[in-house]
């Protein structure tokens, strides 16, 4: 097996904090913790998880809009801190980040032409024939018409400003792309294409790719291993169709079973109510173990290790009392069965 | 630039305003060629003549000196001085303000309160404090003001700076490459600079008064030089034998003042994006409707719940008419669910609005057609009696449970109120209703959550409150607008569960907009689908979800990526919908339609009956000839 | 509510000392011979170097300043030499006219204005905004010092309904009637402007509001539409007006520096000019002081007040 191209080791970010005046000191809220992860290059890492999860904080960790408080991430070997003490343009060329907001994430009082030409100059140094000719690649290669390029951002709907994301991102060539919900702002038929964009790109391309996303059905689609998180941490990570087939984490079970399938079966709801843990007084032990139905007196001695589930390693859950039954969906008739 | 001219030219006021300033920065700019006596020439045997005298169209003062030629003179002064004053302190304020606002943390700190300090004073008495230091004088007085206003510049730009730092696009910028300086200047600094201007352009006038003020006391411009303030201080001391010596300069300067607080409000509103879409106006209680008679459809009799029949919503923005509902008609049957599915724009929301005129007016308007609760025809009724029917017989359920409560208000005393409103009841006995009513929504300790706020109460336990207060007078419909969208996966799953079993109680009907057919299929009876601000089909919710008949449905429903199959590619539909204020002829969706034909793009196509139960808006429905061939039609 | 309170009263230290500083330092501005400055020239050398050794002149400006602060503790707020009498004795005298004038000039703008700005919002582009537009903007368009004057021209010498200045008639005054009649003109002149502001921002406050949300939640609800505007809609926009009452508190008082001047009440701003020209800078310093720090106070006041209306401020 090759070495990864991103190691992410013990990583943790904890925000707040520290001691205040006429204020009791407060405990920092840990929004990712300990986070052990590799991605290899040219798979699609799909990352799941709930609001407050600490996803987004783990993107911006990983493109270096954020510091870790701990831990290490190493990128083809280099350290990324070092990498972005010694140049501050060495990881931007390396890796980029697609956000979630396609609209907000352009200025709305520069052309696309000037979005397009800051990476391509600062990054790659590209003046003059050689940067006109690579803004007319890059906007081909997002299916975008070249007149588009002096126009302003709001003339724009979310589907194709979120393309002039895409290509802010691939300006720089990077090898590496997180993408942080980057579908979940647009409707149905606009996510399909971008969708299918991507894809496209990461086969021409070469590109390695971090899918950050809420949404398990997306996740599933464009995913070749998948790392669920909760509270923080990653609690089950497999390959895609193994996750789907035998999801070993009571937490993982919970989220498949609460997505709606257009003419699925029913959704099935937890008992309680579905309440995260107080950021700032975590319960000891398990995170999930306060919703956990399988919960027992030992989920909540000491936060469990992420464990193998499978002889090959490639599936691994934080449970001590994983469930080893297989996924049971109720295949029903619907028009995309008999396809293909 | 042109634009920004003639959005001002267009407001009148502001046109007017902007005139006046002109002509009077345009006479000040002549004065040194104008035929006028020395300002400071004295002619005590000329003393105090009254306006109109010869030679002296304004009279003169107390000393004999030319009022006109004094009152030009000190115009150019006071408007230079003011201006100088509002520049300085917007520039050393804005400056102030962009930095702490962008590098936050430490440098905001330390910046901040040393203007908080500024602002501890009561304002012009710190002009005062500098003055009385300095010594009178007009530079001083200079110096003081816009010190003074320093930190009204830097406290407005850093709110603004810090809602621009935190935007994605800063972070886009930083990964392009850029240092902080550049992201200062060129990213920063074009969306700063317009509030900037308004902020400038709001504050001369005010700016010009102070100085004049501080002349005014005798500190500012000193003898024999005069500015519109010393010269009025001059005045006030014969303020009751010769009024016109007072009364002159003081016209002048509210003329002046008058002027540029016109322009510059006219800048502010040029400037400001929200009151171009006429965001800013109040929308009344009730959407306006303007219903021409002659095009009412005639009632239809039948056991419906709700009849909505040929309803048409638009909205008029400026010279354009957007379309949002257009001729949308479904009925819902007691203890029914009927799902109202759409992308967004494609006119759900705004349909389940309208029903209780709820749409914001203006812009919204009902143009047409009608809303029959067993078979009264709500858009015919007196404010009053619709106010009767809102949160009694129709109850809503809003997205964002966040912003849909009042936050200043307990979750108890919000119940408490919507009970009170319809039912004749004690304080504490609708109160006792309220805990009952969030026990009911399953909310654990209700009696302690009834004593909290919005803000204190998870996202899933706020929709749960929300469900509460549309329960709260047992309705007959709830309409649900996309009551789990802005909610997770775990928690959208119990709320879903919630609205199911408490319809079963309850006995309610409900209309749930939303557009993932995901939970179309696990709630909803029937489905209408929405394209462009028509209903394009509507049927049971299996049947069209096995067969659909519309070929928007079928390719919006292979769009979902469906869990557990993840070989299964979703399609997506190329193109756009179209823009609501340009829908073309004939079917709105024959654009992206691999079915079209040139049938598509001619006259109105009406919504046909396919089976007993099912309805499509399309002259070339798919598979209604043959049983269901999935697949084939593609 | 208790702890807040607690809290942000002690955090008030530090801007009383900042503002100490600030004014400490605005006075070391003076140039020359800060002794001088404030004796003025025909101070004789025994004065002089008495006062020097009073404000440890000879030690380091930190030092400079700690003497002073130990002064302003201990109530010393120097002596007056034009007036011969301690300044505090006459600050506190002046500040009791201004608070009267300032104080009743607030509560008119307050009502005036949040009034005024209502009306306007909830009659939005109809007849009774565009008067309330136009006469706020000759509120804040129009000097005030210039209003007084012809408040006086008309009110006292045109109609006689008014005395033209002071506080009290000169015989047999100093009745509360008398105040009051002595009040009403310049605190309706000090008002004007303030008010016109505070109309404007609870107008656009309330039509802000007025587009939330959970006003259309209080509409579903099947609320009255007054319920609707006075509960829901201005406990929010008396909340977000709060901190701009604390501002236009500060323009109240800044402004009654020129009502003072020119309706001859015997308040701290007409002191304070005063005060300025005959360079007596103790007096300024003494009264720039006490009026800020009070003024701190009753922003402190405005703030507890929206703790208080607004249970989502926690720090």
């Amino acid at each position: 097996m090759s070495a990864p191209l991103l190691e992410i080791r013990g990583l943790t970010r904890t925000f707040g904090g520290g001691r205040r005046w006429f204020r009791p000191n407060q405990p920092g809220v840990q929004a990712i913790q300990g986070i052990d992860l590799d991605v290899m290059r040219g798979e699609t890492l799909g990352i799941v998880g709930e609001s407050g999860c600490g996803k987004s904080t783990l993107a911006r960790l990983l493109v270096g809009l954020d510091t870790p408080s701990n831990g290490t991430i190493h990128y083809a070997g280099d350290d990324l801190q070092q990498l972005r003490s010694q140049d501050r343009h060495a990881l931007a060329r390396r890796i980029q980040y697609v956000f979630q907001d396609p609209l907000s994430s352009l200025n709305p009082r520069k052309r696309i032409r000037d979005i397009l030409a800051a990476p391509l100059y600062y990054l790659r140094g590209l003046e003059g024939q050689a940067l006109e000719r690579r803004l007319g690649e890059l906007m081909e290669m997002v299916n975008l018409r070249p007149e588009f390029i002096s126009r302003y951002p709001h003339e724009f709907s979310g589907g194709q400003a979120q393309r002039i994301g895409i290509a802010r991102a691939l300006a720089g060539d990077p090898e590496l792309l997180v993408l942080d919900e980057p579908v979940s702002a647009l409707d149905v038929s606009i996510q399909a294409q971008v969708l299918q964009l991507l894809r496209r790109l990461k086969d021409e391309l070469d590109l390695t790719y971090l899918f950050i996303s809420h949404d398990l059905s997306v996740v599933e689609t464009i995913s070749d291993r998948i790392a669920v998180m909760y509270f923080g941490r990653i609690i089950e990570q497999a390959p895609t169709y193994r996750l789907f087939r035998s999801p070993s984490h009571p937490y993982t079970r919970v989220l498949l079973d609460s997505a709606p399938i257009p003419g699925g079966p029913p959704i099935q709801a937890e008992a309680g109510t579905a309440e995260l843990p107080d950021p700032l007084a975590p319960p000891p032990g398990c995170a999930f173990a306060p919703r956990c139905s399988r919960a027992q007196e030992d989920c909540r001695q000491a936060v469990p290790p992420l464990d193998n589930m499978s002889p090959d390693g490639d599936h691994r859950a934080a449970c001590i009392h994983p469930i080893k039954e297989t996924w049971q969906r109720i295949v029903t008739q619907s028009p995309r069965e008999s396809r293909g | 630039m042109m634009a920004f001219v003639k959005l001002i030219a267009r407001n009148r006021l502001a046109a007017f305003g902007g005139i006046i300033l002109l002509l009077i920065i345009l006479l000040v700019l002549i004065t040194p060629w104008l035929p006028l006596a020395d300002p400071n020439v004295t002619d005590t045997a000329n003393r105090l003549l009254p306006p109109f005298s010869d030679n002296h169209l304004l009279g003169t003062d107390a000393l004999g000196r030319d009022i006109l030629s004094r009152l030009l003179w000190g115009t150019q002064i006071s408007l230079a001085v003011g201006l100088a004053a509002s520049l300085v302190a917007a520039l050393v304020g804005s400056t102030i303000g962009i930095v702490a606002g962008y590098f936050g943390g430490r440098t905001d700190n330390t910046l901040m309160r040393g203007i908080d300090m500024l602002m501890a004073f009561p304002y012009i008495l710190l002009a005062l404090a500098i003055v009385a230091v300095l010594g009178p004088g007009l530079m001083n007085a200079l110096y003081a003001i816009a010190i003074v206003n320093i930190p009204f510049f830097a406290r407005n730009i850093r709110g603004v700076t810090v809602g621009i730092a935190h935007r994605e696009f800063i972070d886009a910028a930083r990964l392009s490459g850029k240092g902080n300086l550049r992201i200062l200047t060129s990213e920063i600094l074009p969306n700063v600079l317009p509030v900037i201007i308004i902020t400038l352009s709001t504050t001369v006038g005010w700016m010009i008064l102070e100085t004049a003020g501080l002349s005014f006391l005798g500190l500012g411009a000193q003898p024999p030089q005069a500015d519109l303030g010393s010269m009025l201080g001059e005045g006030r001391k014969m303020m009751l034998n010769a009024p016109h010596v007072a009364t002159v300069p003081g016209l002048m300067i509210f003329l002046l003042v008058m002027s540029i607080n016109l322009l510059g409000d006219g800048i502010r509103d040029a400037l400001d994006p929200r009151l171009k879409s006429g965001a800013l106006s109040r929308p009344a209680p009730f959407t306006r409707i303007r219903r021409r008679r002659n095009s009412l459809p005639d009632p239809v009799n039948g056991n419906a719940l709700l009849s909505v029949e040929r309803l048409q919503t638009d909205f008029e923005v400026g010279h354009e008419t957007y379309r949002a509902v257009n001729d949308v008609s479904f009925a819902i049957h007691p203890n029914e669910c009927l799902g109202l599915v759409g992308e967004s724009g494609s006119g759900k929301s705004v349909t389940a609005l309208s029903l209780l005129g709820l749409v914001a007016s203006p812009p919204g308007i009902i143009t047409g057609g009608r809303v029959a609760l067993e078979g009264r025809d709500l858009l015919d009724l007196p404010p009053r009696d619709i106010r009767r029917i809102r949160g009694k017989d129709i109850a809503y359920v809003f997205q964002d449970p966040l912003s849909t409560l009042h936050p200043l208000f307990r979750v108890g005393d919000q119940l408490v109120e919507a009970i009170r409103q319809h039912q004749p009841m004690s304080h504490a006995e609708a109160h006792e209703r309220a805990v009952s009513l969030l026990e009911q929504v399953r909310i654990p300790n209700p009696e302690r959550r009834a004593e909290q706020y919005p803000h204190e109460l998870s996202g899933g336990m706020r929709q749960r409150v929300g469900i509460a207060m549309a329960l709260a007078n047992d309705p007959q419909l709830i309409v649900a607008d996309e009551p789990t969208t802005a909610l997770d996966v775990t928690v959208q799953a119990q709320i879903l569960k919630l609205i199911q079993s408490l319809r079963r109680e309850k006995g309610s009907a409900v209309l749930f907009i939303t557009h993932d057919f995901g939970v179309v299929s696990q709630i909803c009876d029937r489905v209408a689908v929405m394209y462009a601000g028509r209903i394009v089909e509507i049927g049971p919710t299996q049947a069209i979800l096995d067969t659909p008949r519309h070929p928007y449905t079928r390719r919006l429903i292979d769009c979902v990526p469906r869990l557990g199959e993840p070989d299964n590619e979703p399609d997506a539909i190329p193109g756009l919908p179209p823009a609501a204020n340009h829908i073309p002829e004939g079917c709105a969706f024959a654009e992206r339609c691999h079915l079209v034909e040139d049938a598509c793009r001619q006259g109105d196509i009406e919504l046909i009956a396919t089976d007993a139960d099912r309805q499509v808006r399309c002259i070339k429905p798919l598979s209604v000839t043959e049983p269901s061939t999935p697949g084939v039609s593609r | 509510m208790f702890r807040y309170a607690l809290r942000r009263l002690l955090l008030t230290v530090p801007v009383l000392l900042g503002l100490s500083v600030i004014v400490f330092l605005i006075m070391s501005l003076i140039p020359g011979d800060p002794a001088q400055a404030i004796l003025g020239s025909y101070a004789t050398p025994e004065n002089l170097e008495r006062l020097r050794a009073d404000l440890g002149l000879d030690l380091p400006l930190p030092q400079q300043y700690l003497v002073w602060l130990g002064n302003i503790l201990q109530g010393d707020l120097g002596r007056s030499y034009a007036l011969n009498r301690p300044v505090l004795d006459e600050v506190l005298e002046r500040f009791g006219a201004t608070l009267l004038l300032a104080g009743t000039s607030l509560v008119i703008c307050i009502l005036l204005g949040v009034l005024a700005g209502i009306v306007s919002a909830i009659r939005q582009y109809g007849w009774s905004d565009r008067i309330i537009t136009l006469l706020v903007l000759i509120g804040i368009s129009v000097p005030a010092f210039w209003l007084g004057m012809l408040m006086i021209m008309a009110f006292s010498v045109g109609l006689r309904w008014f005395p033209t200045s002071g506080m009290t008639a000169a015989y047999g005054g100093g009745g509360i009637l008398d105040i009051l009649h002595h009040l009403v003109l310049p605190a309706f002149a000090l008002a004007i402007v303030a008010a016109g502001v505070i109309a404007r921002l609870t107008r656009s406050n309330m039509l802000e509001v007025l587009r939330q949300d959970y006003i259309r939640t209080a509409r579903a609800k099947g609320l009255g539409e007054g319920r609707v505007v006075m509960r829901h809609a201005f406990k929010v926009a008396l909340v977000n007006l709060i901190p701009v009452i604390g501002v236009q508190a500060g323009f109240v008082i800044g402004g009654a520096v020129y009502i003072e001047t020119v309706f001859q009440w015997p308040g701290i701003g007409r002191m304070l000019v005063n005060a300025i020209s005959t360079r007596d800078l103790l007096l300024v310093q003494g009264g720039v002081l006490v009026v800020a720090a009070s003024y701190v106070l009753f922003n402190l006041l405005a703030d507890l007040l929206q703790h208080w209306l607004d249970p989502r401020i926690q720090a």
